[in-house]
């Protein structure tokens, strides 16, 4: 699908390149341009400053800034609004959008439009970044978005978009925004290579978004980090999940997500790097969970989830969970804190382990009991867990744990 | 290093450092079973020596005390000698293999949580040698002394958490934690560790008050007062004591 659309936007240029270019220096207006071109013309913009209250987009054009060219929105209006199929926006730097508690003001409207190309440009200090609303077959790669929004109220989203279908999202650097990138009923589509860090709230928020796609993308340093939510069928592959920090930050929180796969995912100093709840029939597989503080919080309203082949190195707790119903397998991971032999040899420990350690259950029922982790009094606690389990429910193991970190 | 005891502490403190960093192929992992023994095994030979040091060394004592010498001074010269036994001991049993295989922040803090375990459970050691003349009733004190600060305070914290689940303990805890010179030791390395678990919620109260310049301060300063509150007791109780 990404082949197609690149092949199409390809085409748009060429073909834009046999029809008539116009040109607009400083001083001149760009709306003007616009309204004189023809459908599938140039409009080359050189640089300086355009200050027009709210450029509409209405017909197929390419739209191409020669060195960055500034549109300033003096924080009133909203930029650019494209509401015509098979526009392409390239190389502006779009500041200063304006801000509304009413309306949800953007640097990049994309209204209603498919075929939409919005590349290599830079948005600073903007409400929302690009939003997308109605829109099919769009095409956002390469944008830098930067705001220093200080709260969820003051700052809007990087990527917004709301009732899409076939977006493609690809190399953006998102930061400094509510969301980096936020998703409400989009479907089939495609996140990836995407950065996305400091953000005052989630990195990446999905919801009621089908049949989505995410990989390769870095998460790090955001406020809760990342959530996908009411979701079917998401995959997530070889994305990062780094240093998201605080009581109620997750590398990523699944809520209501079913039928999904993770896999090949690196989890890093997480305060959780997974929190589960209520989904059901995901696979997660092939992760490495490195110094998290929980590796994977999974609730009990989780059932039919299959983790498995991961490495959990270094995290303070492996598993926590807060109900004694399992439904959930853990087999055939690489835990850190394992104590058992493989006497055939066949790289599979011949006990089960069991990654939920006692205190990770007292921690979740008294939280201040968080004092005394590694303490040699709980330590024996642990021991006697371990060899008469008796508290942490019974299941909850994994039968073949790995003898060696697997090769991720 | 004439004492064949702390040679061998030596040695021995030597042998786990250099052996669990061979085995472990995960510093961190290491770092905390080193932190075990710095909690556990620190504390109890340095009490355990410096009592048995006392009474073996109590008729030489006892005959300085009949030379013109303070016996405030004498006090303080023993007990400054046998920490300083103790921490070349831990210097090259800990901190030079530390030094070599894992030169870290985290080292470093565990390097210096050993030592003022050390210094805080030798004042201990001496305020109970001075307190009772019985070697066996002195030992049994220092002994029961390291038992509940490992294991019976941490228990008792424990219950009291349960106990008292509805009300608001966090700040409570705090305060509780310096009751205990281990728990003290125990949470400023926390902090370094298992900083991501700690960021949960009481975590983050712990992270807020002990992680900042204040904090730390205070951290100090109560291991100060574990250190030098016992062995101030016990010298103004030697100065008094009927030999």
């Amino acid at each position: 699908m990404i082949r197609l659309l690149l092949l199409y936007i390809l085409t748009v240029t060429a073909g834009a390149a046999r029809a008539a270019i116009h040109l607009v220096k400083a001083g001149e207006s760009i709306q003007a341009a616009i309204n004189k071109a023809q459908p599938g013309d140039l409009i080359k913009v050189y640089p300086g400053t355009f200050r027009e209250k709210g450029i509409q987009i209405n017909k197929p054009l390419v739209l191409m800034g020669v060195d960055y060219p500034v549109l300033d929105g003096e924080k009133k209006y909203e930029i650019l609004t494209i509401t015509a199929d098979h526009v392409v926006v390239q190389g502006f730097e779009l500041i200063r959008s304006g801000y509304s508690s009413m309306n949800e003001l953007a640097a990049i409207r994309i209204k209603e439009a498919a075929y939409v190309g919005i590349r290599n440009n830079r948005l600073n200090e903007n409400f929302f970044g690009i939003y997308c609303q109605h829109a099919r077959y769009a095409f956002i790669a390469n944008n830098r978005i930067v705001s220093n929004g200080s709260s969820e109220l003051e700052a809007g989203n990087g990527i917004h978009a709301w009732k899409s279908d076939h977006l493609v999202i690809q190399q953006n650097n998102i930061t400094g925004h509510r969301d980096g990138i936020y998703f409400e009923f989009v479907t089939e589509s495609t996140i990836a290579h995407n950065t996305s860090h400091k953000n005052i709230r989630y990195g990446l928020h999905f919801m009621f978004s089908h049949q989505d796609i995410y990989t390769n993308n870095t998460f790090s340093e955001n406020g809760a980090g990342v959530a996908v939510m009411y979701s079917r069928q998401v995959t997530m592959y070889h994305n990062r999940f780094i240093d998201n920090w605080g009581s109620a930050a997750y590398g990523i929180l699944l809520k209501e997500i079913s039928d999904s796969k993770a896999a090949f995912n690196e989890f890093s100093r997480n305060t959780a790097a997974i929190y589960m709840e209520g989904s059901s029939r995901l696979n997660i597989y092939a992760n490495r969970f490195n110094q998290n503080g929980y590796g994977i919080r999974i609730q009990a309203s989780c059932d039919n989830n299959n983790i498995s082949k991961n490495n959990f190195i270094a995290n303070s707790f492996d598993i926590a969970t807060n109900g004694s119903l399992v439904l959930n397998s853990f087999d055939g991971n690489y835990w850190d804190k394992y104590e058992g032999y493989d006497l055939n040899k066949d790289g599979i420990g011949d006990v089960p382990y069991r990654p939920l350690s006692l205190f990770a259950l007292i921690v979740e029922r008294n939280n201040s009991s968080m004092m005394l982790f590694r303490s040699p009094m709980v330590g024996l606690l642990e021991r006697a867990e371990k060899i008469m389990p008796g508290i942490t429910p019974e299941q909850l193991k994994d039968n073949k744990p790995q003898m060696k970190p697997l090769p991720l | 290093m004439r004492n064949r005891i702390i040679l061998a502490y030596t040695i021995l403190l030597a042998l786990v450092t250099i052996s669990l960093f061979a085995l472990e192929d995960n510093p961190a992992k290491a770092i905390m079973s080193l932190l075990n023994i710095g909690i556990l095994i620190v504390p109890l030979v340095s009490s355990i020596f410096c009592t048995i040091y006392l009474y073996n060394s109590a008729e030489f004592i006892e005959l300085l005390v009949a030379q013109p010498i303070r016996r405030s001074r004498l006090l303080w010269g023993v007990y400054l000698g046998m920490i300083t036994a103790l921490l070349i001991a831990l210097l090259a049993g800990i901190g030079l293999p530390l030094l070599l295989l894992h030169p870290a922040a985290t080292s470093l803090n565990l390097f210096f949580i050993s030592c003022s375990l050390t210094i805080v459970f030798a004042s201990l050691a001496t305020l109970s040698a001075v307190l009772t003349r019985d070697k066996a009733k002195g030992i049994g004190l220092c002994l029961l002394l390291w038992f509940y600060f490992t294991f019976i305070f941490d228990g008792l914290v424990l219950l009291v958490l349960f106990q008292f689940a509805d009300y608001p303990l966090d700040t409570a805890m705090i305060g509780m934690s310096m009751l205990n010179p281990i728990d003290m030791a125990r949470i400023g390395m926390l902090l370094q560790l298992d900083i991501s678990a700690m960021m949960g919620l009481t975590g983050a109260l712990f992270q807020d008050f002990f992680g900042t310049g204040t904090g730390f301060f205070l951290i100090v300063l109560v291991m100060i007062v574990w250190m030098a509150f016992p062995i101030l007791l016990a010298v103004r109780r030697f100065n008094h004591k009927d030999l």
